[in-house]
């Protein structure tokens, strides 16, 4: 069921131009912001940092427009009277639809990996890091994903689900963004600053950028995943 | 095979559903008609398990819809009121989907699955159309195609001719005869004629409950000589307030 479900949302992505749009677009964003913004070249270092760097940036606007359509695109259309009376559970028709948009933002993420070949051939790159960067926004993105899935669940238009999505994920980056939590740090002593940061994506993410993977941080992108596609599902119930 | 009892449903104070118990057996067609308003879609989504109800339940072929609602979902065929699909697939890509979810794991099963349901709908022209390119009557022969998809013993169709021309309804009219002998099958309308085309009973709801429940002929028998419509506009007319 989860199979079939999945397949056909993801599939449905490339039914329309707005799939290819929205690859064109995240990779000449994401590429472009790791080459002007983030001195790709004058680094000196082969690495991808400058590339990740942005990431959580760039979901924010990324993984709303792959989620918005989730459920408020059903809801809409009143398919989502179609998708409940077929024999699926309400937990196997989130889970398809997540894991669908969660591919097709993992696919636009690799597709960066010509990048990746660049910077092995003009230096001599930390392979280790760049794999463990490639997997941290893959967690990372699932993340994303289970807020912009929740958030598609509490509407029929999809322009405010987008809406909805992006506030709520920028909360996320705020909470991790190191010129927020030094602003914090003016007022609140240190572990709650500490606190309020582990909380937010970016210092989840950035150890992957560096080449580690702790599992802490797996642990965490997982997390705020199942806790919103659960809510998702009692939302959906309702 | 299809027994509702005491279903109840209110949205907020509203009471759309008031009590409504019946049962249909395999080779009864029931017409279940009804002023707009009066409560049968939402009836019919309680049936379905597309919405819980506020109390009683419905047993379609031996399962309780509200202890077992994925096992009800797999012995109905539904037709939603205005048949939603997914617009941007092509009719055979919906119902290959439809296949998939209903449990056709291997290519051959569903594809002949997919098949026969084409065949009986005649939307061999249009197979390879997608759903929003379609015209409204195509449309609804599609909903019809994925609520047969899988030959289920329950059919519940919920206005399966609204919006279709003269012709097309006949069309329809003679599909679900065609199949009714091995099903049961529930049919939403506010057309009377309808009804007395095709149906082996009626029940009339108004404003939630249940007015009528009898065979065509004691409805017509009611007011020997007076037209349907007008049996029934007295039937309902606290709908009409
Ligand atoms: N989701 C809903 N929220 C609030 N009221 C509803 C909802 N669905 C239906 N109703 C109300 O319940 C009543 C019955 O509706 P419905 O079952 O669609 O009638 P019918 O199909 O017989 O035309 C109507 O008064 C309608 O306004
Ligand atoms: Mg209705």
């Amino acid at each position: 069921m989860i199979c079939t479900i999945f397949k056909r949302e993801f599939l449905g992505y490339f039914r329309t131009p707005v799939a290819y749009v929205f690859l064109i677009v995240f990779l000449t964003a994401s590429v472009g912001l790791a080459f002007f913004l983030g001195n790709f070249f004058k680094n000196n270092a082969a690495t991808l940092e400058s590339y990740f760097l942005f990431l959580p940036w760039l979901f924010l606007f990324f993984a709303p427009a792959a989620g918005m359509r989730l459920w408020a695109e059903e809801k809409r259309s009143g398919s989502i009277e179609l998708l409940f009376t077929l024999p699926v559970t309400t937990t196997q028709a989130v889970l398809g639809k997540y894991l669908a948009a969660w591919a097709f933002l993992a696919l636009a993420v690799v597709l960066s990996f010509p990048m990746a070949l660049t910077v092995g051939y003009l230096g001599d790159p930390d392979w280790g890091g760049v794999l463990t960067g490639y997997v941290g926004a893959i967690f990372m993105a699932g993340a994303y994903l289970g807020i912009c899935s929740l958030t598609s669940a509490l509407t029929r238009n999809q322009v405010i689900s987008f809406v909805i999505s992006f506030v709520v994920c920028l909360v996320f980056v705020f909470l991790g963004w190191s010129v927020f939590n030094g602003a914090l740090g003016a007022v609140l002593p240190v572990g709650a600053v500490d606190f309020v940061a582990n909380c937010g994506f970016i210092p989840h993410f950035d150890p992957f950028m560096k080449g580690i993977i702790d599992p802490r941080d797996v642990i965490y992108f997982l997390s705020v995943a199942g806790i919103t596609l659960f809510i998702n599902v009692v939302v959906l119930e309702r | 095979m299809i027994e509702v009892k005491g279903l109840v449903k209110n949205f907020g104070a509203k009471r759309a559903v008031d009590n409504i118990s019946f049962s249909v057996r395999r080779g009864d067609i029931l017409g279940f008609l009804g002023p707009n308003g009066a409560g049968k879609s939402t009836t019919m989504k309680m049936i379905t398990g597309f919405i819980t109800p506020t109390d009683g339940t419905a047993i379609v072929d031996g399962h309780d819809v509200r202890r077992d609602p994925v096992a009800v979902k797999r012995v109905i065929g539904y037709l939603p009121e205005s048949a939603p699909a997914y617009g941007e697939m092509t009719v055979g890509e919906f119902l290959g989907f439809i296949a998939g979810v209903r449990g056709f794991r291997d290519a051959e099963a569903r594809a002949e699955k997919v098949e026969r349901a084409i065949r009986l709908t005649h939307l061999e022209s249009v197979r390879h159309q997608t759903i929003e390119t379609l015209s409204k009557g195509y449309r609804q022969r599609v909903g019809f195609a994925q609520a047969l998809l899988h030959d289920p013993p329950a059919l519940i169709l919920d206005e399966p001719t609204d919006g279709l021309d003269p012709n097309q309804k006949n069309e329809v009219r003679a599909l679900i005869k065609s199949m009714a002998s091995e099903k049961a099958v529930i049919l939403s309308t506010h057309i009377l004629e309808e009804v007395e085309a095709i149906c082996t009973r009626i029940i009339i709801v108004s404003q939630g409950k249940i007015v009528v429940d009898e065979t065509p002929a004691e409805f017509r028998a009611r007011q020997p000589g007076a037209r349907l419509d007008e049996i029934f506009r007295s039937l309902t007319v606290g709908d009409m307030a």
